[in-house]
């Protein structure tokens, strides 16, 4: 097989619609993404440092609940209430953008980054920043090299809070003598595991140690600025996987020197490629496909647009029947984008009826928006979506809801005959054609379509 | 799910599918036979993602290194007293007093085969599969206990909650569902549905169990028109909003008072690097309740009931540098319930002393924590020794199997 243009919107990137017109070429794909970032600027999330002044009231408040105050614990309250809101919005713009983007592979390539740098806002005051995070670390970085984007996801400020690096402390620094605090391993170990070799690379207990002793230094001030502080940092050379790092006095750019290198590490260009290749075209690729993508990884030394090009031009890409199955966000995305609901709509929609129709039919599919079960992210393997509970909960809010928001946005649902063409174009098959014209209601045949294996992979 | 039984189902989906409108003589919609289920006793498998500290949940109190490996975190609260030596969290004042009516055990010191790398994802994929840290089987040991047993049928076994557990995934057949799920549709849309599955096997075995489950579990049905189906699904998201340990819990209950003898669920929140008294207790708090609420709702039944807590590995011997402890090795398991022979600390304890830890870091290994499944299953359902040694955990040696189960 070769490039195909519906399959491709439908493959990598945010699906078929009404309005969007299916991309002519791998080489017009791939040019989308050079350009400015339109669906960002259209459907805004603000960035970290607009959140600062929030962060710090949180804090003074929840200081003050601590000492008894009656009035603070309002305060808390109606914080939370703002927090809860924000990141009802950001839901919200992220969908909007799925559903209105020329340049779905945008989209698909930040869910795709944000999962592999998973990181979780562990308290109420930082739970909607998931979002700002992607904004600052994944988004800008989704065509450069794979080294910087590293950098900025494993060290901002949100993944130095969830993987509890602002309070590790090297062994033997300044800090660990005075005031008795010591080492974390958590960061460390994510990065080697997780963000760079993989749990196959070869590193083992005195890597994740070194490593950690060379990270500690990194932690965020009271303003949630990011900061390396060479008082925390342990003194002298660390060893990690053979090679040594750092001098007498810790320093930034040491750090910055074993990132860089496991970032363009052969496990790593192995362990990205492999998980590109299961999150856009199979949960088992073909190794040939993997390969191809690996040695593209390592020739560029981790330019992400090289590889990116490396998986549109093989033809395992654009094997058929399609296999993958669309995690619940991207499933519930890509039926809004095929109903033609545009972006406005849907960040215009009440924290309500977000909840109501979205946010809480997700977390029955099995997702709970920006609350990913560990670091590891979300599960590709279609099975873990595809169970019992898991896809009555797709039938149940492909049969309701996507009338209900019509209902609310005085819209109608299309002829379940052309919504089947809408939303798989050539890839309609004779039983959702079946289904789409022997429902007995128009509400049954949408909800058919959305429902049927065609539509629920990709 | 057995071959046997893929094959029947799909010849349903077929069937159905042929059958066009004749709706009352679909397979799909009659509620599934219930078969004698083997005997009478349950076994709850709760899986603690993140991996426990195990040394803080049982404390050696009566070990002389152990203070001073805690300096801060074990330090100033009332530990509960057990047998002397060791002493349960402060935290767990509820599941405290079973310890006195002999329905409380632990096994400490043990752990799965995985070693050194210290991952949650492999560790907790070994543990559920049951299998040596270089196996890569895809299926669970309860499963491979499942296949093994007569009279099994489809609701002998249940997985509880939103997630797809690989401790029960496997051959043999199992019951998947979570408290809240609905599934109401209309006979035509339910056939037009089984026609467009019939050609793929992840959605038509899904869709049937789905079907089958929602009409014996009375939730959801036949729906007459979009009120109908709208409604169950409001129901269902407005009550998934409780979704917590004590209404999967509940669920759990409730399927083991009927057919089901074989459960399972998991707990998250148990990766304490940071700020490890309140965090645990958080954790400890939720497996207090998941136990307690079982108790509770099984009455009578709790008596041939085991439970049994496990997680992918321990923790560091050491608290760290920020109020938590790292990943580590050895552990404990905890046992609950009124089949268990409870009051006792099992295992070998290795003592703390710098040169008894693993790697000068972790809490000794001392017994494969699958020993202690294995004499469960022995001990509730009669699994041999052979097919625990040779299917169920293939290559563990269970010539001792401890006395765990009355």
């Amino acid at each position: 097989m070769s490039f195909d243009p519906e399959l491709a919107e439908i493959r990598f990137g945010t699906g078929l619609g009404p309005a969007a017109r299916p991309v002519a070429d791998a080489g017009a794909m791939l040019d989308r993404l050079n350009r400015q970032d339109d669906a960002a600027r259209k459907f805004e999330i603000s960035g970290f440092d607009a959140q600062i002044a929030d962060m710090r009231e949180a804090r003074l408040i929840s200081k003050q609940v601590r000492q008894g105050s009656e009035a603070a614990k309002e305060q808390q309250q109606n914080l939370r209430n703002k927090m809860r809101q924000l990141q009802a919005e950001w839901f919200a713009a992220t969908i909007a953008r799925f559903s209105d983007s020329p340049d779905g592979m945008r989209e698909r390539l930040t869910r795709f980054w944000a999962d592999h740098f998973t990181i979780v806002g562990r308290r109420p005051a930082t739970r909607p920043l998931a979002a700002i995070f992607v904004e600052d670390a994944i988004r800008p970085n989704l065509t450069g090299r794979f080294g910087d984007m590293l950098k900025a996801a494993a060290t901002h400020a949100m993944m130095l809070d969830y993987l509890d690096q602002f309070q590790s402390v090297g062994e033997g620094s300044v800090v660990a003598e005075n005031q008795g605090k010591g080492l974390n391993e958590n960061l460390s170990r994510e990065i080697l595991e997780l963000h760079t070799l993989g749990v196959d690379g070869p590193y083992d207990q005195s890597d994740v140690r070194e490593f950690a002793n060379l990270l500690a230094g990194f932690t965020y001030d009271q303003e949630g600025n990011v900061t390396y502080k060479p008082r925390r940092g342990s003194p002298g050379a660390e060893t990690i996987l053979g090679r040594s790092y750092g001098a007498k006095r810790p320093r930034l750019k040491d750090v910055h020197a074993a990132l860089d290198d496991l970032a363009t590490h052969p496990a790593t260009a192995h362990h990205i490629a492999t998980k590109l290749a299961v999150h856009f075209v199979s949960d088992q690729p073909d190794p040939a496909l993997v390969a191809h993508m690996e040695a593209a990884f390592s020739t560029s030394n981790g330019n992400l647009m090289t590889v990116y090009a490396a998986m549109l031009e093989h033809p395992a890409s654009w094997d058929l029947p399609l296999r993958k199955v669309k995690q619940p966000f991207d499933y519930m995305a890509s039926s809004l984008r095929a109903l033609g609901t545009s972006g406005k709509e849907i960040s215009g929609l009440k924290q309500r009826d977000l909840r109501a129709g979205l946010a809480n039919p997700m977390a029955l599919m099995g997702q709970v928006w920006e609350r990913p079960p560990g670091p590891d992210g979300w599960a590709e393997d279609g099975a873990h979506w595809i169970t019992p509970q898991g896809l009555a909960a797709r039938i149940q809010w492909a049969l309701t809801v996507p009338l209900s928001l019509q209902q609310k946005l005085r819209g109608e649902l299309p002829d379940p005959r052309d919504f089947a063409r809408t939303a798989l174009g050539g890839l309609a098959d004779d039983q959702v054609l079946l289904a789409a014209q022997a429902a007995e209601t128009r509400w049954e045949g949408v909800g058919l379509v959305l429902s049927a294996p065609a539509f629920q992979r990709r | 799910m057995s071959k046997h039984m893929k094959l029947n189902r799909r010849n349903f989906l077929l069937k159905s599918g042929a059958l066009g409108c004749s709706l009352a003589a679909s397979p799909l919609v009659t509620p599934i036979a219930m078969a004698a289920a083997p005997g009478d006793n349950r076994l709850v498998v709760i899986i603690l993602r993140g991996a426990m500290d195990g040394l803080d949940v049982v404390r050696p109190v009566g070990d002389p290194h152990f203070a001073a490996l805690r300096p801060g975190l074990n330090q100033g609260d009332d530990a509960l007293p057990l047998d002397g030596f060791f002493a349960l969290h402060p935290s767990l004042t509820d599941l405290h007093p079973l310890w006195a009516k002999g329905e409380l055990a632990f096994a400490h010191a043990v752990s799965t085969p995985y070693r050194d790398k210290r991952s949650h994802f492999d560790g907790q994929d070994i543990l559920e599969a049951g299998i040596g840290a270089d196996g890569r089987i895809r299926d669970g040991w309860l499963n491979r206990a499942l296949a093994g047993m007569t009279n099994s049928e489809m609701r002998t076994a249940f997985a509880v909650g939103r997630e797809d557990l690989l401790v029960l995934s496997g051959a043999a057949q199992v019951s998947h569902w979570s408290p809240n799920s609905v599934l109401t549709l209309s006979p035509q849309s339910r056939l037009l549905l089984a026609n467009m599955y019939r050609d793929t096997p992840l959605f038509s075995a899904s869709m049937s169990e789905a079907i089958a489950l929602a009409e014996t579990l009375d939730a959801g049905g036949d729906a007459e028109d979009y009120g109908d189906v709208r409604e169950a699904m409001m129901q269902s998201t407005q009550a998934g909003q409780r979704g917590g340990v004590e209404e999967i819990a509940e669920f759990t209950a409730a399927q083991l008072l009927e057919e089901t003898r074989i459960a399972s669920f998991s707990i998250t929140g148990w990766d304490t690097h940071s700020g490890q008294r309140g965090a645990l207790t958080r954790a400890l708090g939720e497996l207090q309740k998941a136990i307690m609420t079982l108790r509770r709702d099984l009455g009578q039944v709790w008596q041939n009931t085991t439970v049994l807590a496990m997680t992918e590995f321990g923790r560091t011997a050491r608290e760290n540098g920020s109020g938590g402890t790292d990943h580590g090795t050895a552990g404990a398991l905890v046992l609950a319930g009124g089949a268990v022979r409870g009051g006792k600390v099992y295992g070998d304890w290795p003592g703390l002393d710098e040169l008894d830890l693993y790697q000068a870091r972790d809490l000794m290994p001392t017994g494969d924590l699958r020993a202690y499944a294995g004499a469960a299953l022995t001990g509730l359902f009669g699994t041999s020794r052979s097919a625990l040694e040779t299917r169920v955990f293939p290559g563990l040696d269970i010539s001792e199997p401890p006395a765990i189960i009355r």
